[in-house]
Order: structure tokens, then sequence, then C-alpha cells
């Protein structure tokens, strides 16, 4: 069954979402291997809206993000994101879309040759028609943001797991993304710093108009999602919130 | 509109990015050192390579550069310094009928055995053999010194002879009376001149051309091995050997002065080893730095193919990157090229002080080296860059 957001309930327009996706399947391998991981999912997410998505592991959340991140090819179905179309887009044009999604890996997958401020400046570089120094006071902004104002010249060798996610989350920041996607990013942290970098993320997407999709599997953090999908054998559940 | 290319530079400096290829390689110095050291080591291969047979072929018409004279005549068989066939000297006397022509000076030419006076070995010494009244070389105290010649059995020893042929230089100057035999004939040094060893003759000596048929007596007096011409200023030396070519007889060769310095590199060039040997030693340089620079870009981006990954996830485009890997490829070159230069030029004034070949830091050398480096770099970087089609960004999450 397709899940509707609160507010498409309310009656906005199809296309102001930052994503939308329908009837979408996705297979891995071809003739006798090929197997299908998601199956007529549907999915719609308004600006500012922060979306959890859980699941067994090998349930196809994160085929659904690389796919919503225009990451992959589409296959069947559509994934529609601000408006454009991505099942057939080309290299190019989701290269292109790609700039307006912010992403958060498992590992921070920051620049390791860049000191902490370059690696967010690498996000603000995407930005078209600002100069250097502006691009350059971004990214100290961002990080001053994230708590780390300090910290501006340290290379991610030398930063905690939790700094270097409050890195990552500026560098996503810094491109002013119109959707972020997050891959369990407290993974790698502990429960306290899991829960800091959780609410650092979604008050800065928050002050952004940044809708967010998260895949996480930490039963902590489930509390900040407005929404809260479940995943399971590639297909899509509404998920009841448990506040508290 | 004369500010136009300082606002373009301004715009680009406001745009500019972060300097992702230098931090790449400057922040992780010993994997740099590792290919810079490859890359100097491959660019001081091919400067020495190329300098020595460079140096090689120069130090071949060391003489030939020295004579006064526009167009030279030679006989047919003439191939190389070290093998000149005579020619009558009366052609030579014919050119004078041609209007441009303004001086002619006979030379007799050949490699005879000198005897060490100290050691009392013997050494094939180039022996030229002119008239003592006759313009020689452009560098006049040889004519000034050549009255000296005039009485039978006096020769002028070339000073940077090698110094096999004995310590001629330093008995002259102690005022000894050095004599010594060349080719079994009592000759005596009458003087000392400054030519310098040729590829072909470790050493040179000159005399007048009665002593030289003395010295061979083999040799008739009417037969030169080289003729030299000169032309009135302004007059066109091609065009004139062209002409002269075409009235003489053909059993001489007439040639420009640059042709006959030509005819000895081409000698030396193509009928030897040497060229192919210096070209191969050059070429296994390049081919050494090929392999340490493609395999040093290689592994820099097999290492950072998930951060190339991000890149890309990020929005930047495949482009943008390979960009990266070829800027890494320039810094490369232009870094690895530096310390190679200056090692040259240490090497070269090394070589010159030991060997005495006139190996120079020529810009054509330099440029053409750094071309080599240039390529091997950018190369490289081409090879290397096609690991980066394996940054699959789907495949980071």
């Amino acid at each position: 069954m397709p899940i509707r957001p609160k507010s498409f309930e309310r009656g906005r327009a199809l296309t102001s979402a930052a994503i939308s996706v329908s009837q979408l399947c996705h297979w891995y391998g071809s003739g006798t291997t090929r197997r299908q991981v998601l199956q007529r999912v549907a999915l719609e997410i308004e600006p500012g809206e922060v979306v959890l998505l859980t699941g067994p592991s090998g349930c196809g959340k994160t085929t659904l993000l690389t796919l919503v991140g225009a990451l992959r090819q589409v296959q069947e179905g559509s994934v529609r994101l601000f408006g454009e179309e991505l099942h057939g887009a080309g290299r190019a044009q989701r290269q292109q879309l790609r700039r307006r999604i912010g992403m958060i890996f498992q590992g921070h997958n920051l620049l390791r040759c860049l000191s902490s401020e370059q690696n967010v400046q690498m996000g603000a570089d995407l930005l078209e028609g600002l100069g250097y120094r502006a691009r350059r006071d971004q990214a100290r902004e961002w990080l001053r943001a994230v708590g780390l104002g300090d910290h501006l010249d340290k290379l991610p060798h030398d930063l905690s797991g939790g700094q270097k996610q409050r890195v990552a989350i500026a560098r996503a920041l810094a491109a002013k993304p119109a959707l972020l996607l997050a891959d369990e990013p407290t993974a790698a942290l502990d429960s306290r710093t899991g829960r800091e970098v959780v609410d650092l993320l979604k008050r800065l997407a928050r002050e952004q108009g940044c809708a967010v999709l998260m895949v996480t599997h930490d039963p902590r953090i489930l509390d900040v999602a407005d929404r809260l999908l479940r995943m399971e054998d590639g297909q899509l559940f509404s998920q009841q919130l448990q506040v508290g | 509109m004369r500010l136009s290319p300082l606002t373009a530079l301004a715009s680009l400096w406001r745009a500019r990015r972060i300097p992702l290829a230098w931090l790449l390689l400057t922040r992780q110095p010993v994997r740099l050192a590792v290919a810079l050291a490859g890359i100097a080591f491959a660019g001081i291969l091919m400067f020495m390579q190329l300098g020595f047979r460079d140096g090689l072929f120069e130090a071949s018409v060391t003489v030939h550069k020295l004579f006064d004279t526009d167009v030279v005549l030679l006989s047919p068989r003439t191939n190389s310094s070290i093998a000149m066939a005579s020619f009558p000297r009366r052609r030579l006397v014919q050119t004078m009928a041609d209007p441009d022509v303004v001086g002619i000076t006979p030379v007799n030419w050949n490699l005879l055995l000198w005897r060490n006076p100290d050691k009392r070995t013997t050494r094939s010494i180039l022996t030229l053999g002119f008239e003592p009244g006759d313009p020689l070389f452009i560098d006049a105290t040889v004519s000034e010194k050549a009255r000296l010649l005039t009485q039978l059995g006096r020769v002028l020893f070339d000073a940077r002879s090698r110094p096999e042929f004995g310590p001629i230089e330093a008995w002259f100057k102690q005022g000894r009376t050095v004599e010594t035999e060349v080719g079994g004939t009592r000759v005596r040094v009458a003087g000392l001149v400054s030519l310098g060893a040729s590829f072909g003759a470790d050493g040179n000596m000159i005399t007048s051309r009665e002593t030289f048929q003395r010295l061979m007596p083999g040799s008739s007096p009417g037969s030169i091995e080289l003729g030299l011409i000169r032309l009135r200023p302004g007059a066109d030396a091609a065009r004139v050997a062209k002409r002269l070519q075409e009235q003489l007889p053909p059993d001489v060769t007439v040639l420009t002065k640059a042709g006959f310095e030509e005819l000895e590199k081409t000698y030396w060039r193509t009928s030897t080893a040497i060229g192919f040997i210096f070209t191969l030693g050059a070429a296994m340089g390049f081919v050494v730095g090929c392999v340490i620079v493609y395999q040093i870009l290689y592994s820099d981006v097999s290492d950072h193919l998930p951060e190339y990954a991000t890149l890309m996830a990020m929005g930047y485009k495949l482009a943008g990157l390979l960009g990266v890997v070829a800027r890494e490829g320039l810094l490369l070159a232009v870094l690895g090229y530096l310390p190679a230069y200056v090692a040259g030029q240490g090497l070269y004034a090394l070589v010159r002080s030991g060997t005495r070949l006139p190996v120079y830091m020529d810009p054509q050398r330099a440029v053409l080296v750094f071309t080599m480096i240039l390529v091997m770099c950018l190369g490289s970087a081409a090879l290397a860059m096609r690991r980066l089609g394996d940054a699959d960004p789907a495949e980071i999450f």
C-alpha cells in the first residue's frame, strides 16, 4: 500500500514533494540468479520532513537509498526528485541532481588528505556563483554550527568518530541540499554521541527546510522522526511512531 | 579594456577551489618523495644519455668548427675526419675563378703516430698541414705562431690534447726543447695552440705542408685532403657551393662549413652505435620513469577510490575527478623536473671537467627532457585514470 505523508492528505501539490516514488521495482543479477530487492515501493517526502527507514539487513533499504540518491539507474517505476523524473535519466542529469542531495554515510567518508575545513568546503565548492572566500566562510560557519569551530585545521585522522560524523554532516549541508540521505549515521558512534549527531542533523535540516531520509537500525534515535517507515523483503510499510 | 585579462584572472582566482591534487600529493610526503625521486632519476638518466650523445657528436667537430672558411672542398671518398681521402690541389685553385671566392687555403689532414717523449708509447694524432702564410683558423693566434713553422720539422702542439701524448705543455713552458717522433720522423714542438680533442682524434698538431710531406713520404705534393674557400662578405655559401659543385669535375665534393660539420656528425651517428646506444639509454630512463609514475598514481587512485566515489556521490563530475589525477601528473612532472635539471647541470659540469666533452645544458635538450617527463607523467596519469572508472558511487553506502 502506498505510504502517504500527512501533508499530502492535507492536499498539497504533488510536485512540491522532495521525493516522490511510485511503483518502484528493482532487481539485482540477471537470468536465473535475478533477484527482486524492491517490490512496488511508493513513498513521498515533503520538504523539511524527517523520515526514518528501518528494517532487517538485506531488505532493500540501501538499494532504495541509492535509487533515491540518483546513484543508480531506475529499472522500473518512477522516482521523482524535486519534480524531475529519474527513470531514464542519464549520467550527467543524475550527477547534476546529486548536487542538490546531501549524503551522509555509515563511515564518514571524509577525504583523508583534507582538513575538516577543506572537507566541508568540498561541499561548499559545489555551490555556483560564490567566490572562494565566501565558500570558505560558509565552510567555517557550518563547522561552527556543528560545534567544531576549534577544529578547522585538523585532519580526519585527528578527530574522534563523533567529530568526523559531524564534519560529514557539515559537508553534506554546506552544499545547501534540498534532500539529505543518511545511511546509519550513528552506527559507528556510542549512544550519547549518536544522539547528539542525530539531534544536530534534525535541527539543521529543519532550519534549511531540507527533507531527510535516514536509514537506521538504532532504536534509540527513532523519536527524531516525523514519520517512521519499515521495510521488509523489498516492501515498504508505515509504522506507528512510539514516542517516549 | 586593458584591464580585462586582469579581471579574468581575478575571477579565476575567485572561482578557485580546494587544490585537491596538490593536497593529495603533499599530504603523503613519503609517496611524493618516492615519486619525485623516480621522476628525477628518469630525468637525470635522460639528461645524461642525451647529453653524452650530443656531446660526442659535438666533440667530433671540435676542429671543424675552428676553420676560417665558408665552403670546403673534399674528396668524394671522404666520409669522416678519421679517413680523409686526397684530391688534386688544382681543383681548389680552380675555384678562384668564381667571383664570390676571395681566398683559399689548401690543407693536408691525416692521423699520424705521435711518440710520447716521456713514456715512449705512440698514439694517433690529428695532423694538419698548411702553408704558414695562409689563414687557417678563425682564431688569429695560430696564424701569428705560423711563422715558427717555416723551419722544416717544426710543429705546433695542441695543449688541450689528452694527457697520453706526454707532458708537452709543461715541458715547453719550462723552456725545455721538446722533440719527439711523428711517423718515425723527428719533429720539434715550436709552440702551443689551443684547439681541443675531438671524438676521432685525442690530440692535434699543426705543421707546414712541407713538413707534412716529410712526415708522410708517400703522399704527393699536389694532393690535399681539405680545401678551405673563403667568400666575399654577403655571399650565399650554399648557393656558391652548389654552383662550384656543378662547375668542378666530380672528383671533388663541395660543402658549406655547416655541411662539412654535418658530414662528420652523420658519420658518427650512422656508422657507429653511439647514437643508438645513448638514445636507447634515454628511452630506458623514460620507460623506468613511466613505470614508477604509473605505479605511484595507480596506487594513489586505488587508495583513494572510496573518496573519489564519495565526491561523485556528492555531485562532482567524473571529468572533474579525472582532472584531479591529470593535475597530479602535471605537478609531479614539474616537481620532478626541477631536481633533474639541477642535477643535470651539476653532472654536465662534472663530465666537462672529467672528459673534456663539450656537454652543455642547451635549451633544446632541457625542453626535450621536460616534454618527455610531461608525457611520462600525463601518460601514466591517463592510464591510472582508468582505475577511476571503478569508482561506483552506488557502492559506498
